[in-house]
């Protein structure tokens, strides 16, 4: 089957753009089917066979064996990045139909960005002291992702206060 | 015990996809055929809410069937009871909305 690879960086905070350019890709008739560190690799499959969804969530077995129950395909992760598709032909496909499973999944992404984040900022402080070392990369870092952290956040009280008048 | 509990439209169409023990797909199904074709409860959600429900004890997994890898959900006495009250919350609502809309 003919395949690409494609070379792109998406910020994380930019994972609905990610997943709206992979659903591009898919109506062009390029099905994603593996994924590694900034590089995509698609099949040719017909225009608009596939739809894609990415969800952040520790790896789990099972999780994935009830996707897959439900006729969805399981295409592989980066870290806790998780990628599915599934058959257009099927219906519409989503990973959250309420409100509540959509803040949670916001608050998952948070906790992951705020956990690098930290980390980042840590070793940036501990290196920072020590001129021959490159800590001010950390910093940089860690400040992207208290960037990612804020958008996240702001994203999630929106959810939050459309929850107060509705589902 | 449970009358001031308003459940979310998730939780109403789980609890009543189960009024007959089902699997994961057939809930999504059945809430999709109850409704008209309106509710898909996404796979992700429902996952979610299965665990929830099962933590709550309103529902229970059955004990799996030789050679079948899907899991099968069954209400238990509590949820059938949170599933009857809820019926009656919200025939409340419906007459409250069509006596207000009348005029009455």
């Amino acid at each position: 089957m003919e395949r690409k690879k494609v070379w792109k960086l998406f910020f994380v905070w930019d994972f609905e753009k990610e997943e709206a350019w992979l659903n591009e890709m898919a109506a062009e008739g390029w099905t994603l089917c593996s994924v590694g560190f900034c590089n995509y690799t698609f099949e040719r499959s017909l225009p608009e066979e596939y739809t894609i969804r990415m969800e952040m969530r520790p790896y789990d077995p099972e999780y994935i064996r009830f996707m897959e129950e439900t006729g969805v395909e399981y295409i592989g992760r980066i870290i806790q990045w998780l990628y599915f598709r599934k058959r257009t032909e099927e219906g519409p496909f989503d990973l959250f139909s309420d409100i509540d499973s959509k803040i949670e999944h916001l608050g998952r992404i948070g906790k992951m960005i705020a956990s690098i984040g930290i980390l980042n900022l840590g070793i940036g402080i501990l290196n920072s002291v020590n001129p021959t070392h490159m800590g001010w990369i950390n910093l940089l870092c860690a400040t992207l992702l208290m960037y990612a952290l804020g958008r996240i956040h702001g994203e999630k009280k929106y959810l939050e206060k459309e929850r107060s008048l509705r589902e | 015990m449970y009358e001031n509990i308003a459940l979310t439209e998730t939780t109403y169409y789980i609890l009543l996809a189960l009024y007959r023990p089902n699997h994961g797909y057939g809930i999504m199904q059945k809430a999709y055929d109850l409704s008209g074709g309106r509710v898909r409860l996404a796979a992700g959600t429902l996952y979610g809410a299965l665990n929830t429900l099962c933590d709550k004890h309103w529902i229970e997994q059955l004990p799996a069937e030789a050679g079948s890898r899907k899991k099968e959900y069954r209400l238990t006495e509590e949820g059938l009871d949170v599933l009857i009250n809820e019926i009656e919350r919200l025939r409340e609502l419906v007459n409250n909305g069509d006596a207000v809309m009348k005029g009455e």
